[in-house]
């Protein structure tokens, strides 16, 4: 990992959500070290976006605490900006005014510096409503991008996007994220990007932390390496709930013995 | 000019867009030409409706006499200030009631009761009031326009995307950035709908609330044409309301384009 980073760290201790009569998180611990990429999995419902939000300060839990460099978070904070699933442009304004959104007045030329990095200076006067949606996924993280956050919250924002655009903006995610240090959380469903992303991946099963993995590849990732789809096995196994029978049909193990061998993958990953 | 010529229109492209612009007007030249040779062969008494010559010379008459452009000009006036008093109340109003839900709350059922009231119907009452004067014909048309503005405008801060919010929040605005930059821009087309709506009722609202007992304005010109039997000034007034109507609504519609450049309905690429 980076020494020095401009990253902030995130604290989730002991969170308890519930909405109405469903309870979302019954305990889920999340220590995000400055400069970290984490990706968040899990299946649907299983509370990652919930947790993320909780992060982000725009939900508060029934109990457990919250910290955003060492503070509660709050949603307007200069440190802190948000990546949603779709890319929530103002209609009324042109792209680069959206990305100069909540910058003061001196520093609007950061915006336009921020729709170069995304690879789009040139659209910065055309109205959002002619952009594909990777383009608009684009502009909105050149907006996340522009107040320089020191961490960066991304709730499923490659979700809408086609295969091929997805790549292309992992990749840029990763390019960014590199660039600037932030700390990064990605909530995802897709368990071959947080493996591509992330320095860690945490899978959500039953309200709780049922999975935390150190991904040790070294980038680029290399997505047909044998210790990348491995590790994405053993996540999308723990994710689907499929750990006990895969390992043992992969070896012929009594479920004990599949156990262990499982936690010797895990750690040698 | 030349920069017109330089973005792609060539010479048979004029020509089709001056066919496009004049063929809306085909219609109400047919229907002039006919009238005409319906009166000229004396199938349609001059008594009755008088020939479009005749409707043009009353107007002539009346121009060189130096009376029409003033009388249509207080028409004008009453109209815009009846629409400014009333829609800016109702605009003010629907701005709070749909930013404040203790404002909805405590006002939209009386506003929604008064608003089932036909205003004309208030006529006796109003004058009883104001008398016959200037203050009852604004009064009338405030009255009558102040509804529809009120309700678009409600509805169209009601229904501002609450994900764009929810997304402007993270970005740190405030409540007043939030409103300006967020809940206005969104709430325009629907107020704009609320503008064209209430033009109309308001050149209604005039043309009766003149013909109450006015001194001057359109509406004298045609009641003292009335008493004397002119239908030609009579149909001249008609056409003459008809005309700054479509001026109003071409108005409106100028600034729907200018302000709703954005909405992709509007957008030319």
């Amino acid at each position: 990992m980076e020494v020095t980073t401009s990253g902030v760290g995130i604290e989730a201790t002991a969170l308890h959500k519930a909405f109405t009569t469903r309870q979302v998180l019954l305990g889920v611990d999340v220590t995000i070290a400055p400069g970290e990429f984490v990706a968040i999995v899990g299946q649907s419902g299983c509370g990652k976006s919930t947790l993320l939000r909780l992060m982000a300060g725009l939900d508060t839990p029934d109990s457990g605490v919250v910290a955003l460099a060492g503070e509660p978070p709050r949603p307007g904070s200069p440190l802190m900006r948000m990546m949603f699933q779709d890319a929530r442009l103002l209609p009324w304004r042109r792209v680069i005014d959206n990305v100069g959104l909540g910058l003061p007045v001196g520093r609007q030329a950061e915006a336009g510096s921020a729709l170069a990095e995304v690879g789009l200076a040139e659209r910065g006067g055309d109205w959002p409503s002619i952009l594909s949606g990777g383009q608009r996924q684009r502009v909105a993280l050149a907006r996340a991008l522009a107040s320089r956050p020191r961490a960066l919250l991304l709730d499923e924002p490659l979700g809408a996007l086609d295969a091929l655009t997805r790549l292309e903006m992992q990749g840029l995610i990763e390019r960014v994220w590199q660039e600037h240090g932030f700390t990064a959380a990605l909530v995802t469903h897709d368990v071959e990007e947080a493996v591509a992303l992330a320095d860690r991946i945490i899978v959500l099963s039953a309200g709780q932390v049922a999975l935390d993995l150190q991904v040790n590849l070294p980038r680029p990732r290399d997505h047909a390496a044998r210790h990348f789809t491995e590790l994405k096995a053993t996540v999308l196994d723990e994710v689907l709930g499929t750990r006990h029978e895969r390992v043992a049909r992969m070896h012929a193990l009594s479920p004990a013995q599949a156990d262990r061998a499982t936690e010797r993958l895990v750690r040698t990953a | 000019m030349s920069g017109w010529l330089a973005s792609g229109m060539t010479t048979a492209n004029l020509k089709q867009n001056a066919l496009r612009q004049a063929t809306p007007w085909l219609v109400p030249a047919l229907i002039v030409v006919v009238w005409q040779a319906l009166s000229i062969a004396g199938i349609v008494a001059a008594r009755v409706l008088p020939a479009p010559t005749a409707v043009a010379r009353a107007g002539w008459e009346l121009l060189t006499a130096g009376t029409l452009i003033a009388d249509v000009a207080i028409s004008a006036r009453r109209a815009l200030l009846g629409f400014v008093i009333g829609g800016g109340v109702g605009f003010m109003l629907g701005l709070v009631n749909g930013f404040f839900p203790w404002g909805a709350r405590l006002l939209d059922s009386s506003v929604q009761m008064g608003r089932n009231i036909p205003h004309l119907a208030l006529i006796p009452l109003v004058i009883l009031w104001f008398g016959i004067g200037e203050v009852a014909r604004l009064f009338l048309v405030a009255i009558g326009v102040a509804f529809p503005i009120y309700i678009n405008t409600y509805h169209g801060v009601r229904s501002v995307d609450t994900s764009l919010i929810e997304m402007s929040t993270t970005y740190g605005l405030t409540t007043w950035q939030l409103f300006r930059q967020v809940i206005l821009p969104g709430a325009l087309p629907s107020i704009l709908v609320g503008v064209r709506y209430a033009l109309g009722i308001m050149w209604l609202t005039l043309i009766v609330a003149e013909s109450i007992a006015a001194t001057s304005g359109i509406g004298y010109v045609t009641m003292n044409a009335r008493e004397f039997l002119q239908t030609d000034v009579l149909v001249l007034g008609i056409l003459l309301y008809a005309l700054l109507g479509k001026l109003a609504d071409v108005a409106a519609r100028g600034l729907e384009r200018r302000l709703l450049a954005w909405h992709p309905s509007y957008a030319r690429a």
